[in-house]
């Protein structure tokens, strides 16, 4: 396609793309660690077995995700926990049983981190979706 | 305070509200007639208590110049997430839908951009 048939978004996007984006086979490596994330989130995974789904080292990798995504792949990955402990607080009773099932090893920190990121309680959730 | 609106222009709001949820797959939430026009609201329904999508009348003169100038230069009004954006467009291009951009890759996005048929550019994320 040529430059003039695209429209002045098309065109400015690619602009963007090219000057702050990093090269597509890299960003293919680092979303696929970002899908490993999101697959496997329940399990005991950790940064450099995350770093090595994208074939890059673990320091080059934190640098590409935060470009990518504006946050650190550990911040992702508490994102998506949080977001699977929602789906099962709908239907689960047990909020220390949901806090495991999906990956946190510690009670404390993940009520911690559910207030951080949806503003309210594991509790307070759990109540208002009933 | 709370962010529960967000509002797209369109020159017809019968028109709209077929695309909306005919095309698009919303559904109606809200329809208040109000004389010439209508507090016409619709939501995705996968999520249909968090925020909702005004379709508002274009009954404002100067604004119809700023959607002409952003519809131009292919400016999405909106923006909208899907979990599978090629998959999103094949379904919407079948049904006639025209798309000024393609799915493109951004970095860890991939996004395309369609007309609306009532006046803007609207676009799908996937991330």
């Amino acid at each position: 396609m040529s430059h003039e048939k695209m429209t002045y978004y098309h065109q400015q996007l690619l602009k963007i793309k090219e000057t702050f984006y990093p090269k597509d086979y890299l960003c293919r490596q680092v979303i696929q660690a970002k899908q490993y994330m999101d697959e496997h989130y329940a399990e005991k995974i950790d940064l450099p077995q995350i770093a090595r789904e994208a074939f890059l080292s673990t320091f080059h990798f934190i640098r590409i995700f935060k470009k990518l995504y504006g946050i650190t792949p550990h911040q992702y990955l508490i994102t998506v926990r949080i977001k699977k402990a929602k789906e099962l607080l709908r239907t689960n009773s047990n909020i220390t049983e949901v806090c495991y099932s999906v990956g946190f090893t510690s009670a404390t920190s993940f009520a911690t981190l559910f207030k951080k990121i949806s503003g309210i309680s594991p509790s307070t959730y759990q109540n208002s979706s009933h | 305070m709370k962010i529960k609106l967000t509002s797209v222009m369109v020159d017809n709001q019968e028109k709209a509200l077929t695309f909306y949820t005919d095309i698009l797959g919303f559904i109606k939430k809200t329809e208040i007639p109000l004389g010439e026009h209508k507090w016409l609201t619709v939501v995705s329904p996968e999520e249909r208590d968090t925020v909702e999508l005004l379709l508002e009348p274009m009954g404002f003169e100067p604004a119809r110049v700023y959607q002409k100038a952003l519809f131009d230069a292919g400016i999405p009004l909106a923006s909208f997430s899907v979990d599978d954006v090629r998959q999103e467009y094949e379904r919407l291009e079948k049904l006639g839908v025209s798309f000024s951009m393609k799915p493109t890759k951004m970095g860890g996005a991939t996004v395309a951009v369609f007309a609306d048929t009532c006046g803007n550019h609207l676009q799908i994320v996937q991330v």
